[in-house]
């Protein structure tokens, strides 16, 4: 249990988080939830708002391995946790097409009318179907979609061993202040999907071990990362304005990172108009 | 005319000192002839003048040499500049030693008590209950540069109004209104904005008066809505932002209603510059400052609310004034009793908007733009084109202090969720109370007390999808009429009839011409 950084996340991160009692029913809860799940790690991972309630998660992993098989776990009163099952690409490209905050009922069924294309050829025909997706399911893509497109890790703090397990770098003594002002310093944490080809000349500098992920140099729109120094220079702050609400930040010269979800879950499609 | 021999051959003597200067003129690798090294040594033993000049020559010469490279080092590597985090702390170690000085000057004046700074640290407290976090180190910050802003401003009230964030920097927004009378800068802002207003206007006029004009539009702008008084309305209060604690608070200027209106169909991002150009459609009147004040005014219409009794109408006004207009003040009630904090919670009823809210004209209170100034009643005679205006109906909002149930709801979200912040001890609990419409916006509250925050991104929800509004439609060219629309071409019978009805013509012309003739030449027998 990682709960030297979720006081981090509070301290460092400005805005709404978890009240002190949340956060002491938060550090004894997980501590269990880590036994009774027989994880080696787990860590706090945001807050979904709901319009009669919020949603607590909580990620974890077994054994080493930190960036495949992550699970995650809900809660709607930081006590009581609940395993959601892995995402599938069914489930996230039926639950994108959802729009509006999340009610705070994981047994709240959407409906969602789609139309799909039935027979071949000039007989084709469109018919209406009507999905019903829970908000369960809604969660569980949500979270699959904001660790895809928004979890930041900084460059060096995990590593890659021989066996292709991903660890967490003991040796990992944080980035200098110059590279953290850079986007090239932080890395997507998530499976890469599509290896970007690289020049020889780009991989000539790069350590297979470290620079195993894509870096949020290249993401399109440019300018959907905010990075500031904040709180005198002292503490990197780094803001996605697609997913309004995630905040990374890392302490220069520290191995202290991390990343914190407070949001109402919705992906910001506006963003090309608004940089 | 001949030249005299001495000015053709120079003086053998000379010459040769002059080649020796020359020789030891000559700059050496190092960038320095002998001589000036030579006369910089004889130059310090004068002024020194050391009582064994010659046993040292030879060390002050070694000494002059190191002294040149010492030089040339340093411009080798300039000296380094202090890291930004230095100059931040600098920057904040200002705050608190200007913060001791002028308390102590307080408290002989005996102003501690007037002073209008907040408690800061009973906000954070507040806050923090409710899940929203300032950070500890970052609220003695904050609290320390909103004391320097009521040390320098003759403030008679002020709060801290939240943060925006920014792609680059963000913006901490502190809520204040001057002493009656003592706000310089407003009234030099009006003087400037009419010295500017005159200015276009003799622009426009010396245009005008140029010759060879293209044709003049007749698109007539709609009537420009005035912008309320500093006092009133939008522009109630005044506000400062800074960038980061420690900064200068700059005064954001008035918000005028066409910025209201522009920025209620854009969606941006701020950047963190004050100066940036806001670059949208439509086209935003002002930059990333008149922006944030237009958005500032928005969401304290919004999101500013109170628990039901705690202000009340002012008892003096109200009833003397005309029927219809709305009342515009307020005032603490100080008989407020307090309300439950699970009736908070449980019924949105219990709470209150204490700010206006602002028309879809983008003031707080209508004014008729179809009444004219005389001037502009007699260009429209003179132009005659007058058309019917309608008489316009005056828009309406709901009056001050409505509570929060009358809320239209978006797209069947509710717009507020409330809820305890601590349900193992409910009798201790704070009531909070957030937005769902504008995202950030927090109410605290206890059973006599209440905050409002704003922490976000200074965004509208809008759960359907921005869209920007489609152009206007362009002009139509010409009104269509005969002279300019094409004719159908004649048929076959019709040009027949038509070169019938010509020869006929025709014929009896002559037949007339030739009658004419006949009659004439009678006439002339």
């Amino acid at each position: 249990m990682d709960a030297a950084s979720l006081y981090m996340s509070q301290e460092l991160v400005a805005g709404c988080g978890v009240s002190p009692e949340q956060r002491a029913a938060l550090s004894s809860s997980l501590r269990l939830l880590q036994r009774d799940m027989r994880l080696s790690r787990v860590f706090f991972w945001g807050k979904i708002l709901g319009v009669r309630g919020d949603y607590y998660i909580a990620q974890g992993t077994e054994g080493g391995e930190q960036l495949r098989g992550r699970r995650s776990f809900y809660s709607l009163n930081c006590l009581d946790w609940a395993l959601l099952p892995p995402p599938t690409a069914d489930v996230i490209r039926e639950a994108e097409l959802i729009k509006g905050c999340f009610i705070g009922d994981p047994a709240h069924e959407y409906q969602q009318t789609a139309w799909k294309k039935v027979g071949e050829g000039s007989a084709a025909t469109v018919e209406e179907v009507t999905n019903h997706i829970k908000e369960e399911s809604r969660l569980v893509a949500t979270i699959a979609l904001i660790d895809r497109e928004a979890a930041v890790a900084p460059r060096g703090a995990f590593i890659k061993n021989p066996l292709g397990q991903v660890n967490i770098n003991h040796s990992f003594r944080g980035l200098t202040v110059s590279e953290a002002k850079k986007m090239s310093s932080f890395f997507h944490f998530t499976p890469t999907l599509i290896p970007k080809k690289k020049s020889l000349l780009e991989k000539a500098d790069q350590d297979p071990a470290v620079d195993f992920l894509d870096s949020l140099e290249h993401d399109v729109p440019k300018g959907c990362w905010s990075l500031q120094l904040e709180q005198g220079s002292s503490v990197v702050i780094l803001r996605s304005l697609l997913w309004l609400g995630m905040t990374f930040y890392h302490v220069p010269l520290t191995p202290q990172h991390g990343y914190i979800y407070i949001g109402n879950g919705e992906r910001n499609i506006d963003l090309p108009f608004m940089i | 005319m001949s030249e005299t021999p001495a000015e053709v051959v120079p003086d053998p003597r000379e010459l040769q000192i002059k080649n020796a200067k020359a020789y030891l003129l000559k700059a050496g690798p190092s960038g320095v002839s002998l001589y000036e090294h030579l006369s910089a040594l004889l130059s310090r033993i004068l002024s020194e003048r050391p009582t064994n000049a010659l046993e040292t020559l030879e060390q002050m010469s070694t000494e002059l040499h190191w002294s040149r490279l010492q030089k040339g080092f340093d411009s080798l590597r300039p000296l380094t500049e202090d890291p930004p985090t230095v100059i931040k702390a600098a920057s904040h170690r200002a705050l608190f030693s200007s913060g001791t000085g002028e308390a102590d000057e307080n408290e002989g004046d005996g102003e501690m008590t007037d002073s209008p700074l907040p408690n800061l640290y009973e906000l954070a407290h507040l806050l923090q209950q409710g899940g929203v976090s300032l950070g500890q180190e970052e609220t003695v910050r904050i609290a320390l540069a909103m004391k320097r802003l009521t040390d320098t401003h003759p403030l008679q009230y002020c709060r801290f109004w939240g943060k925006i964030f920014g792609t680059i920097a963000s913006y901490l927004v502190a809520e204040v209104q001057f002493r009656e009378g003592e706000d310089e800068e407003a009234e030099e802002g009006v003087e400037e904005e009419e010295k500017a207003t005159a200015e276009e206007e003799e622009d426009e006029e010396e245009k005008e008066e140029a010759e060879d004009l293209p044709p003049k539009s007749t698109y007539r702008p709609p009537p420009v809505v005035p912008r309320e008084e500093n006092g009133a309305g939008t522009n109630k209060y005044v506000y400062f932002v800074c960038t980061e604690v420690g900064a200068e608070w700059i005064r954001l200027p008035p918000v005028t209603p066409a910025q209201i209106t522009t920025a209620r169909k854009i969606k941006r991002i701020f950047t963190g510059n004050l100066q940036a150009p806001v670059i949208t459609y439509p086209p935003f009147p002002g930059t990333e400052a008149n922006l944030l004040r237009a958005q500032i005014a928005r969401i304290s219409a919004g999101t500013l609310v109170s628990p039901l009794g705690y202000y009340q109408f002012g008892e003096e006004e109200g009833e003397e004034e005309e029927e219809g207009a709305t009342r515009n003040t307020y005032e603490e009630n100080p008989e407020f009793e307090g309300i439950p904090v699970t009736d908070l919670v449980e019924s949105l009823s219990n709470w209150v908007h204490h700010v206006q809210h602002i028309l879809p004209q983008g003031r707080c209170v209508w004014i008729n733009t179809a009444v004219k100034s005389e001037e502009e009643m007699a260009e429209e005679e003179e132009e005659e084109e007058k058309e019917d205006e309608e008489e316009a109906e005056p828009e309406v909002g709901p009056p001050l202090l409505t509570p929060l149930s009358e809320d239209a709801e978006i797209n069947n979200t509710p717009p507020w969720t409330a809820h305890l912040s601590s349900p193992q001890i409910p009798q201790y609990a704070l009531a909070v109370l957030h937005s769902n419409l504008w995202p950030g916006a927090y109410t605290v509250a206890s059973s006599k007390k209440f905050e409002n925050i704003y922490f976000g991104w200074g965004i509208k929800c809008s759960p359907k999808g921005y869209s920007p509004p489609a152009p206007p439609p362009p002009q139509p060219e010409y009104p269509s009429g005969p002279e300019i629309s094409e004719g159908v071409d004649p048929t076959v019978e019709e040009e027949q009839a038509l070169k019938a009805a010509q020869e006929e013509a025709t014929a009896a012309a002559e037949e007339a011409e030739e009658e004419e003739e006949e009659e004439e030449e009678e006439d002339d027998d």
